[in-house]
């Protein structure tokens, strides 16, 4: 007899079981379907045999199998299935298939107007072998806005939330074109290399959407730069091939390209690749492991190594650092990778998990870091009046100072936590409430130093 | 008696082929049918039943199709192709010579346990 209640209760039992099959990765939609239809015969086989629903389920579940040992046989059978492939599109999502085909449209609509904006001035006659400076200062103006409106489109920011947005980005074109830059000075150079870094936060705020204030909100933020990094510089190897190949290959028909490929192919693909990659990023974010936190694993250990060898040799050999301009560059870009594979391997770390292992390694990166940059900051601070304070030093000795600031709070509740008297989840916090700190800093490189320093 | 993994595993291909050379069938009528001829004793967890059937397609032993049976239901049908049946031949060879092998042994050692008789199963048959 059928009874409604016992179907409908079957119903959502096989839809459990089915949920729990689907989540099998070697195991694809179509071969759900067909153990699906095995299931459903046998249930009823088996309450035709006078079984009730209840233990028909049970019984027909324990004859399939452990799923262990079933998804492992069709991983056996299937072994590609283990790569996971980035398919924007599922085969039987029909529901979120406009919605990823809308999303990669309005994606490449925005590289395609990134590519425009890039060539837009020259058309106005503002060339850009000769306009150098102009094109220093303007270059994240480009691109970021539009990766801002990716954002405001894809979260649906409210109008309030825009306005400031669009007020960052306007404030911003304002003073970089409306100081009286020296040309080619050093003020001009600090401010285009800043600018993108201050402008990376409201790209950052949009991204977040409404989880800006949030510690999970910015960490994704995070994760998302760290992904977009790797996956840019994977486009421009492309790319530099594409290119490489094409000027090859019309080289030998004796037809130069050159001119085409560096004012039309490189301008408008590095520019368009940035919104490419970053709806890349957004498109597999689920799909495929992130590649940022691996090659941090890979390079911590070898950074570290490294930097042990450096202290040993300082200390063994007594030699002092050679005090020249770009020392203090290249401490500061030493700290920011040190941040950087701190930084990611905290974005990708259990944050209940105990202490282990490589969080002691991080420490003594941390420490070691922390030790070469004071040898270096030693010597520099003894001949600073002697080099006096040129905007290029002061810039550099902040970024020092506020790397410094992060890095040494940063070891301080790492050790907490290995001694067990901190959580990891301060770690994330401290790493999560200073991103703004580097935007604010770049944001007064760009508008306090040129007229402090007269715009040299 | 329970038959054990390695004889199960290595049996799975010619019986699969060979209910298949009897009919096109799908997944649990294969199930049904092996149980029925081993009087129970080959017992295949159901689920193990769909990589091997998927192994011999890819080998190009079997082709699959997809069907609404009478039930409403999608189902996945199975045929067995030309190659598939040169196969079965082949294995059919490799397993009387095998069989025959042990007959011959079986003779010559005295071994415990039941050799002749019919099998009086008292353990309940496991196909439903």
């Amino acid at each position: 007899m059928p009874n409604i209640d016992h179907d409908t209760a079957l119903e959502a039992q096989i839809d459990q079981w089915r949920d729990y099959l689907s989540r099998r990765q070697a195991i694809h939609p179509v071969d759900v379907a067909e153990l699906e239809d095995h299931m459903r015969e046998q249930i009823g086989g088996l309450i035709a045999a006078g079984l009730d629903t209840d233990e028909a389920f049970l019984v027909a579940v324990k004859r399939m199998g452990d799923l262990d040992t079933l998804s492992r046989e069709f991983a056996r059978e299937h072994s590609e299935r283990l790569w996971k492939q980035l398919v924007v599109m599922g085969p039987d999502d029909k529901g979120s298939k406009s919605a990823v085909l809308t999303d990669a449209l309005v994606a490449f609509s925005l590289a395609v107007a990134a590519a425009v904006f890039i060539k837009l001035p020259a058309l106005l006659g503002i060339s850009m072998d000769s306009e150098f400076g102009f094109y220093a200062r303007n270059l994240s103006l480009f691109v970021l806005p539009l990766l801002t409106g990716y954002f405001v489109w894809k979260r649906r920011l409210s109008s309030s939330t825009v306005r400031w947005l669009a007020g960052a980005f306007v404030v911003a074109a304002v003073v970089v074109n409306a100081f009286p830059f020296a040309s080619e000075g050093s003020t001009l150079v600090l401010a285009a290399l800043h600018l993108p870094i201050a402008l990376w936060l409201v790209v950052g705020v949009a991204y977040a959407g409404g989880r800006w204030r949030e510690v999970d909100g910015r960490m994704d933020f995070i994760r998302f730069s760290g992904e977009l990094f790797i996956y840019y510089v994977l486009i421009a190897l492309g790319g530099g091939l594409l290119m490489g190949f094409t000027a090859m290959i019309f080289q030998a028909i004796g037809v130069g390209v050159d001119t085409l490929l560096g004012s039309w192919v490189l301008p408008c693909g590095a520019a368009g690749a940035v919104l490419v990659a970053s709806w890349l990023v957004e498109a597999k974010q689920s799909v495929i492991e992130n590649m940022a936190p691996v090659l941090t694993r890979l390079f911590t250990p070898l950074f570290t190594v490294a930097l042990l060898m450096f202290l040993g040799t300082v200390l063994w050999t007594g030699r002092g650092v050679n005090v020249d301009r770009e020392v203090l560059i290249a401490f500061d870009l030493l700290l920011a990778v040190v941040l950087g594979l701190l930084l990611y391997s905290v974005s990708a770390r259990d944050r209940l998990a105990p202490p282990g292992f490589f969080d002691v390694l991080q420490v003594v990166l941390v420490v070691s870091a922390l030790a070469a940059n004071g040898i270096a900051l030693w010597a520099i601070a003894a001949r600073i009046s002697e080099f006096g304070f040129s905007p290029n030093r002061v810039a550099a000795l902040g970024e020092n100072v506020i790397l410094l600031v992060n890095l040494a709070w940063s070891g301080v509740l790492y050790v907490r936590f290995l001694m067990r008297r901190g959580t990891f989840a301060a770690i994330e916090k401290w790493q999560t409430d200073y991103v703004p700190v580097y935007a604010v800093w770049a944001a007064i490189v760009v508008v306090a130093f040129p007229p402090l320093f007269g715009f040299i | 008696m329970e038959i054990n993994k390695d004889l199960t595993a290595a049996s799975s291909t010619p019986i699969v082929l060979a209910i298949l050379a009897e009919g096109d069938s799908y997944g649990y009528a294969i199930l049904q049918r092996v149980r029925e001829l081993s009087g129970g004793h080959l017992d295949w967890t159901d689920g193990m039943l769909y990589p091997v059937l998927h192994r011999l397609g890819r080998l190009g032993y079997v082709e699959a199709r997809w069907e609404v049976a009478d039930t409403g239901r999608r189902r996945k049908y199975y045929r067995i192709t030309t190659e598939g049946t040169a196969q079965l031949a082949e294995q059919r060879r490799q397993w009387q010579a095998v069989d025959e092998t042990l007959r011959g042994i079986w003779q010559l050692v005295s071994l415990p346990g039941p050799v002749s008789g019919s099998p009086s199963n008292t353990l309940l048959p496991q196909g439903a």
